[in-house]
């Protein structure tokens, strides 16, 4: 990245806009996600002053923010977005809720109404920051422009560092445009993160020494630390299980590999959990899709979790040995003296439970995304939406490298994926995005494909799963609504989409039937440009494994139950019982 | 089950946090979004310019209120959680006490009753009397019991307000995990967490 001089421009000329510019140079920020409007317009007019910062302008503030989490996502530096007060600012709520939720350093800049219209219900005001206290790491209003470049990056630092997050800065019309007397600022530098203390690390080290049935569990906060968890897993022999979150941080092509938990987890995944005797987890925050009942989540272990938010600690699940600390320093220090595992007892139960729980191979979404994913390189990025589409992307697929899969875990945010993938296609223009879509979530940003034309963007390649419906609700209604499929219809009204890319002059290809998958996928991804493959699919299919909410892992339904026989409601009993799922969850 | 009327416990907690726009927004809108239950926050300007200090008090079990220090202590504004269940203190809460006179007789003992707590009055009415008590947690209850049966009439406290006994430079900070604690370098006398407290003008 080109560090480019911030002094150049003169500083006399100097306005808050201005030093807003340098300052996200000086960061090395080369690209931002943006829509301007009124109460932003002296930042618009001082970007033609920098020309080393590229600004991209999308169809929606909200694929402007999924876009900067996309590139953030990839590339594991800040992703920045702009927008302007009121609607602008509002339009990227979605966006940094999905962006606390799953830990994107985020920088979002708003335009708001001149400091002495602040509080007058001014035209285009919002409370942004008000809105956005709760789902950003912090926020900022600027009153002062000299403090502007100060503020920017602290927010830069706050949003990058130690468990990263969204900041939101907020600067009225008249600091934008206000003489700028303050003096720009270098790049903050991080602070330290924590590292383990050698008793704490000794006693983890005692415990695994311990154990007959280990498990790893490794989640997102894992995902800058691939390399030495990965020797970890390695050096001890343990089988090891990533969440949706998690998945990259260790490669699926070892042997130790068993594969994602939760509700859609595998198998193997949520046995070795229900029977480990030591689970050590590493960035993870067992969240309840990941836990199931959390009483009886791995109800005979030992816990161990690495994290370097004391906060995620004994939030949900017991821990017996609390580890804070940075996942990479504790990885590092555990790979010291590591007595590698042989029991073979467990090995061969766990492979046992790693022949279970099979897709369907008859034509459907299922065959669909095991045939796009079977063609991805291990550069590839992929980008799934959120749904049926997702959990069967996060079941097959197989990454060997961290930061190659932008899913949106936490929030599960509908609309995420087309603009997320777009956001990393620019960030690596030399890899592909692959987007896995259903035809529910493309729609909610599919005016996005306006943006790949706009900047003649050649390295997305969008797959819309068309089950004519939205499948997991479908899913949900016809497991434990006794099929009541209350507004999940959407084949009525889909658009062509071969025709919708046509309008914007995106390339599409269709495959209706497993005849047609193979060579519409290589037609798609040999394509020498963007490109969109519809698929249309069945929409009986559901996701499975699952975990019904409130089950606990072990109970999970393996496989598909037979379309064939009469409906008969899963016998869950008060296993489906919510309420008896949030009280458990305030245990 | 449980018997429902088992007390929760009170904690007692206090936080430096930087004089910023919104930090008392911040912190009471975590409160309440996580649920954690707040009986009384008391805010004031300390000796340090740009820092100001609160005291809580929490009402929960160990654990949630655990939770919640460690959810407040990831606030940027949070500059230092001080638990006082770990360090000895003294607290103390200011409370306003109007109760009712019903004849000259009654003023003689309620008076006299007060002197004995060292209760100051701050206002004389025909028919009611308003004192002003200061103290830890058990003198404040005992006086307000003392006075009941005069009939109360009206009563406001500042909540309590608390610091840990000794010098501030000795003040560790506390990491909590499930049932164990452990014990941070002070911070407090190098800088606030996060570099320097600026000070940012209050818009609102
Ligand atoms: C913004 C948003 N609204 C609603 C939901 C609830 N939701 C979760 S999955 C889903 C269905 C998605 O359907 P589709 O995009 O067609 O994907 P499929 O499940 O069929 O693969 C819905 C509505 C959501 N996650 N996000």
């Amino acid at each position: 990245m080109t560090q480019p001089d911030a002094q150049q421009q003169p500083m006399q000329d100097m306005t808050g806009a201005k030093a807003l510019w340098a300052t996200l140079a000086a960061h090395g920020v080369s690209t931002v996600f943006g829509y301007p409007g009124g109460a932003i317009m002296p930042v618009y007019d001082a970007l033609t002053f920098y020309p080393e910062v590229r600004h991209v302008l999308t169809r929606h503030e909200q694929g402007a923010v999924h876009a900067a989490e996309g590139w953030a996502k990839a590339t594991g530096e800040i992703g920045v977005c702009i927008a302007t007060s009121g609607p602008g600012a509002t339009n990227l709520v979605t966006g940094l809720a999905d962006a606390m939720m799953d830990n994107v350093p985020l920088l979002a800049i708003t335009g708001n109404v001149a400091r002495h219209l602040m509080g007058t219900d001014a035209f285009q005001e919002a409370d942004i920051t008000g809105i956005t206290l709760p789902i950003t790491k912090h926020n900022y209003v600027v009153t002062d422009p000299d403090e502007l470049p100060m503020i920017v990056a602290e927010a830069i630092r706050i949003a990058r560092s130690g468990r990263p997050g969204p900041v939101l800065v907020d600067i009225p019309k008249d600091v934008q445009l206000a003489a700028f007397g303050g003096e720009l600022v270098r790049p903050q530098a991080h602070p330290e993160t924590p590292a383990p203390r050698p008793e704490v690390i000794r006693a983890a080290r005692e415990l695994l020494l311990g154990a007959k049935k280990p498990v790893l569990m490794v989640g997102g906060g894992a995902q800058g630390a691939a390399r030495e968890i990965t020797e970890f897993a390695r050096a001890w022999q343990l089988p090891t299980i990533t969440t949706l979150m998690g998945l990259g941080a260790f490669p699926a092509s070892d042997p130790l590999w068993l594969g994602m938990p939760g509700m859609h987890g595998s198998v193997a995944a949520n046995h070795a959990i229900s029977q480990a005797d030591v689970l050590i987890g590493f960035g993870l925050r067992f969240d309840d899709r990941v836990t199931g009942r959390v009483k009886d989540f791995a109800p005979q272990a030992q816990v161990i979790h690495v994290d370097l938010d004391a906060a995620e600690i004994g939030k949900i699940v017991r821990t017996h040995l609390p580890v804070r600390s940075d996942a990479a320093h504790a990885a590092r220090a555990l790979t010291e003296d590591a007595v590698p595992f042989d029991l073979p007892e467990w090995r061969a139960q766990l492979a046992e439970w790693r022949t279970r729980g099979e897709h369907p191979t008859t034509w459907g979404a299922a065959q669909a995304v095991r045939q796009v994913v079977a063609r991805l390189r291990p550069d590839d990025i992929l980008t799934t939406d959120v749904g049926q589409h997702q959990m069967l992307a996060a079941q097959l697929a197989r990454f060997e490298k961290p930061r190659r899969w932008l899913t949106s875990g936490g929030l599960g945010t509908m609309g995420f994926g087309f603009p997320a993938g777009l956001g990393a296609a620019m960030a690596e223009p030399g890899v592909r995005s692959i987007v896995i879509a259903g035809d529910g979530g493309f729609q909610m940003t599919a005016q996005e494909l306006a943006t790949l034309t706009k900047y003649d963007i050649r390295n997305v390649k969008i797959c819309i799963i068309n089950n004519s419906y939205l499948g997991m609700v479908r899913q949900w209604q016809e497991l434990f609504h006794e099929k009541r499929y209350s507004e999940v219809y959407l084949g009525d009204s889909n658009p062509d989409f071969l025709k919708l890319a046509d309008a914007y002059n995106i390339k599409g290809w269709r495959a209706e039937n497993s005849g047609d998958l193979e060579s519409a996928i290589d037609a798609w991804l040999s394509h020498d440009g963007s490109g969109l493959l519809e698929v249309v699919v069945p929409n009986e299919h559901g996701v499975f494994p699952m975990v019904p909410a409130g089950a606990a892992l072990y109970e999970m339904i393996e496989t598909e139950p037979l379309k064939t026989a009469p409906h008969k409601a899963p016998d869950l009993g008060e296993k489906m019982n919510v309420v008896a799922e949030e009280q458990e969850a305030r245990q | 089950m449980t018997s429902p009327v088992q007390p929760v416990p009170d904690h007692l907690v206090s936080a430096l946090v930087r004089d910023e726009p919104r930090v008392l927004t911040r912190i009471t809108s975590l409160f309440g979004r996580r649920g954690y239950n707040i009986k009384s926050l008391s805010v004031g300007t300390t000796e340090m310019p740009g820092v100001s200090r609160m005291t809580f008090v929490v009402s929960g079990e160990r654990g949630v209120v655990e939770q919640a220090m460690k959810q407040l202590d990831k606030l940027h504004d949070v500059v230092k959680i001080i638990d006082h269940s770990l360090e000895k203190y003294v607290d103390r809460e200011l409370v306003l006490v109007k109760v009712r006179v019903e004849n000259s007789e009654r003023r003689i003992e309620i008076r006299q009753m007060a002197e004995d707590f060292r209760a100051r009055i701050v206002d004389v009415g025909r028919h009611a009397l308003t004192f002003e008590v200061t103290g830890d947690e058990g003198k404040i209850t005992a006086f307000i019991e003392q006075m009941r049966p005069f009939g109360i009439l009206e009563t406001m406290r500042t909540g309590r307000i608390a610091l840990t006994r000794g010098s501030n430079a000795d003040i560790a900070s506390h990491i909590y995990h499930d049932g164990q604690t452990e014990t941070l370098e002070p911070v407090y006398s190098s800088a606030p967490r996060e570099g320097k407290a600026r000070e940012v003008n209050n818009l609102f």
